[in-house]
């Protein structure tokens, strides 16, 4: 079929004909091959790194890299001072957050509440109880804060407030059993129901972040207040985040606190273990979608190459079937198309892995996509890169020696004389 | 296998076209030969077959019916890739166009088919050089086609053509698109050539070139009319 001797003489005329042929056309054609392998990278690296923007939200601001939790059946963690001890004496650990947790009510606007029938303006949350200092350190929760302050550990009846709680910030409407708090700024006033006990605190400030991150929907307040509502004297938290020194493998570590006897009396989870449900659902669909619609764009990158080497080699007839008569082989023709499309798609592919990662990359990485749903980065990792690009240099290849085909198998001497 | 001492022969050599239903019979027995070294012209008003008999003998078409020997071996019988073989390794072709890539030089038009042939890179640029030096183009090896004016793409087109001394050298009205001094160097070049031994075949309109070779063939209607020698007609 190809020997040695066509592929030789292909690469010899494929070389000239790239080096001659017009910058613009090249430039072009050059310029899709780029948009193809991007849109083939980026949209699903995009799509995918949504998601992944809501597992960084969470390891970030909730869980870092292993959480401990209360199990299902219990109100809290069982001897949480001793755990929080001995978590904090491992050499893995970087720092921990330890907190107490409970659902609540909050509600605004009941002193301008004239009606009886008036639907109050309350809305459901999650209170966290912390110590702020800590939480800040862990979580960097302080940078949040939009509107007001963060909290002191001395604050007492002070609250921050999630801005998905706040109709001005959330993007939730009507969604049912989260009705936002309407006028609420720093320094209004609100009742906050734990377990029964009712209290009014004043809001402090407001954590503005998307509508995804665990802060959105999250009221923090001190500890020490959080703890007298839900009446834990014994100083039992509910969950215990821990950051864990750069190196250490997060399902190591769950391991090693399981098998201490952590496990026992609490959840220990790695923090995509952590994540909400159907997270990782919503990843392989998008990333799904995103490889369908990467696809339409290899037909099309394709058909861009087909149209180009049909194009040049239905004007250059003449000349192939010449060459074929001086005794040059098809093959050899055939194959300097094929060297000239994987020569498109090469360039196109090398300034792509540039501009991926040497600029979109790291660059999203740094100031990921600011979405309402989440802070999106690009997750390419170089292996499935790399299969993309073998994608789209077999695509391009074939997409050249078709139309490359289809006019050298076409009779010598017609093609000589410009017959059909 | 019949014994045949010439270059080429070709023997009740028919070549009936059909399109649809219309049947054009344009070759109609042609018994034709051409010695070892010597230089053939072909001649006969327009329509008259010129060009079709030269390429069911150069291999590039396929006739109706009828026997081709090349060299003493039959041709008419071999594989579409035998005769490829057969154009590159053993045929030289000029043809009335001229036949360059665009997107190749001077030089780099002459070392496509020697690359073809297996030579080395440098072997092939060192024929193509000494080639297009045989033709005068010695100061225009790294022109495109483009660059070229009709006679010196002409000339490229024949050292290609020989570059590698072919068994026989195929030409189909070689200078029809050259004014007269372009015409002129052009079959002063082939004249050199067949002085060297070179077998030439060659199709031409014009009586003063026919004059110049060997051997006039004259076809009508898809026959040979006469074979007449030309030798006592050259000035
Ligand atoms: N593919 C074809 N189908 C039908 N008829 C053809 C075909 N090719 C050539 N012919 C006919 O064959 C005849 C001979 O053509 P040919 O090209 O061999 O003539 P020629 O002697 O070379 O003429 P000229 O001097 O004009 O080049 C012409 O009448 C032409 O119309
Ligand atoms: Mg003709």
């Amino acid at each position: 079929m190809m020997s040695p001797l066509d592929i030789r003489v292909g690469w010899y005329l494929a070389q000239r004909q790239i080096r001659r042929s017009s910058i613009w056309t090249t430039g072009l054609i050059v310029f899709v091959m780029l948009l193809t392998f991007l849109n083939l990278v980026v949209v699903t690296g995009m799509l995918v790194g949504i998601v992944d923007g809501i597992s960084k939200l969470y390891r970030e601001q909730q869980t870092g890299d292993v959480i401990v939790s209360t199990p299902k059946t219990q109100n809290y963690i069982e001897n949480s001072q001793n755990i929080i001890a001995f978590i904090r004496g491992l050499p893995q650990v970087d720092r921990i957050s330890a907190r107490y947790a409970s659902g609540a009510t909050i509600e605004a606007n009941y002193k301008t509440r004239t009606d009886q029938n008036e639907k109050a303006n309350s809305t459901g949350a999650n209170v966290f109880g912390v110590d702020p200092v800590a939480e800040n350190e862990f979580s960097n929760l302080a940078s949040f804060v939009g509107e007001g302050q963060y909290l002191e550990p001395s604050d007492y009846d002070e609250i921050l407030i999630g801005s998905q709680l706040i109709d001005r910030y959330s993007f939730g409407g009507d969604v049912p059993g989260l009705t936002p708090l309407r006028d609420v700024y720093p320094g209004s006033k609100v009742r906050i129901t734990i377990g029964g006990v009712t209290r009014e605190v004043t809001i402090k400030g407001i954590i503005v972040t998307t509508a995804n991150s665990p802060l959105a929907t999250g009221v923090y307040m001190p500890e020490k207040e959080v703890r007298e509502l839900m009446g834990r004297n014994d100083y039992n938290v509910n969950q215990i985040a821990i950051r864990l020194k750069e190196g250490y493998d997060p399902i190591a570590f769950r391991d090693l606190l399981t098998n201490s006897g952590v496990g026992r009396v609490a959840t220990v989870q790695t923090f995509s273990e952590a994540i909400p449900n159907g997270v990782e659902e919503v990843r392989s669909t998008f990333a799904q979608i995103g490889n369908a619609i990467s696809s339409v764009g290899l037909v099309v990158a394709s058909i861009t190459i087909f149209i180009v080497i049909f194009i040049n080699a239905v004007t250059r007839r003449k000349f192939i079937g010449i060459l074929k008569g001086i005794g040059i082989s098809g093959e050899a023709i055939e194959i300097s198309y094929m060297f000239q499309s994987l020569f498109y798609a090469m360039i196109g592919v090398t300034v792509g892995l540039l501009v991926l990662y040497g600029f979109l990359v790291p660059y999203v990485s740094a100031h990921p996509i600011v979405l309402p749903i989440s802070n999106a980065i690009i997750v390419a990792p170089l292996p499935g890169t790399m299969l993309r690009v073998a994608l789209l240099a077999l695509a391009t290849v074939i997409a050249g020696y078709i139309p490359a085909r289809m006019i050298v198998r076409k009779n010598t001497l017609d093609s000589i004389l410009g017959r059909n | 296998m019949s014994e045949t001492n010439y270059m080429l022969e070709t023997r009740d050599l028919e070549k009936t076209f059909k399109t649809g239903t219309v049947v054009t019979p344009v070759l109609k027995g042609i018994d034709f030969h051409v010695a070892n070294g010597e230089w053939v012209s072909i001649m006969g008003r327009s329509g008259a077959g010129k060009s079709t008999l030269l390429y069911q003998m150069s291999l590039l078409d396929e006739p109706t019916s009828g026997e081709i020997y090349i060299d003493g071996r039959e041709a008419h019988t071999l594989t579409e890739r035998e005769k490829m073989r057969m154009r590159l390794y053993e045929f030289g072709f000029v043809f009335q166009e001229y036949a360059l890539m665009p997107e190749l030089t001077a030089l780099e038009n002459v070392v496509l088919p020697l690359l073809m042939k297996r030579f080395s890179y440098d072997a092939a640029r060192e024929r193509a050089k000494s080639a297009l030096g045989r033709v005068g183009l010695s100061a225009r090896l790294g022109n495109l086609p483009s660059a070229l004016s009709g006679g010196e793409q002409q000339r490229v087109s024949i050292a290609r053509a020989i570059a590698e001394r072919p068994e026989i050298l195929f030409a189909d009205e070689p200078t029809a698109n050259l004014d007269h001094e372009s015409s002129d160097v052009i079959m002063g070049i082939f004249r050199e050539l067949h002085s060297d031994g070179q077998t030439i075949v060659m199709v031409t309109h014009e009586e003063e070139y026919g004059a110049m070779t060997e051997r006039i063939v004259r076809i009508d209607d898809g026959r040979v009319l006469s074979g007449e020698p030309a030798s006592d007609k050259r000035p």
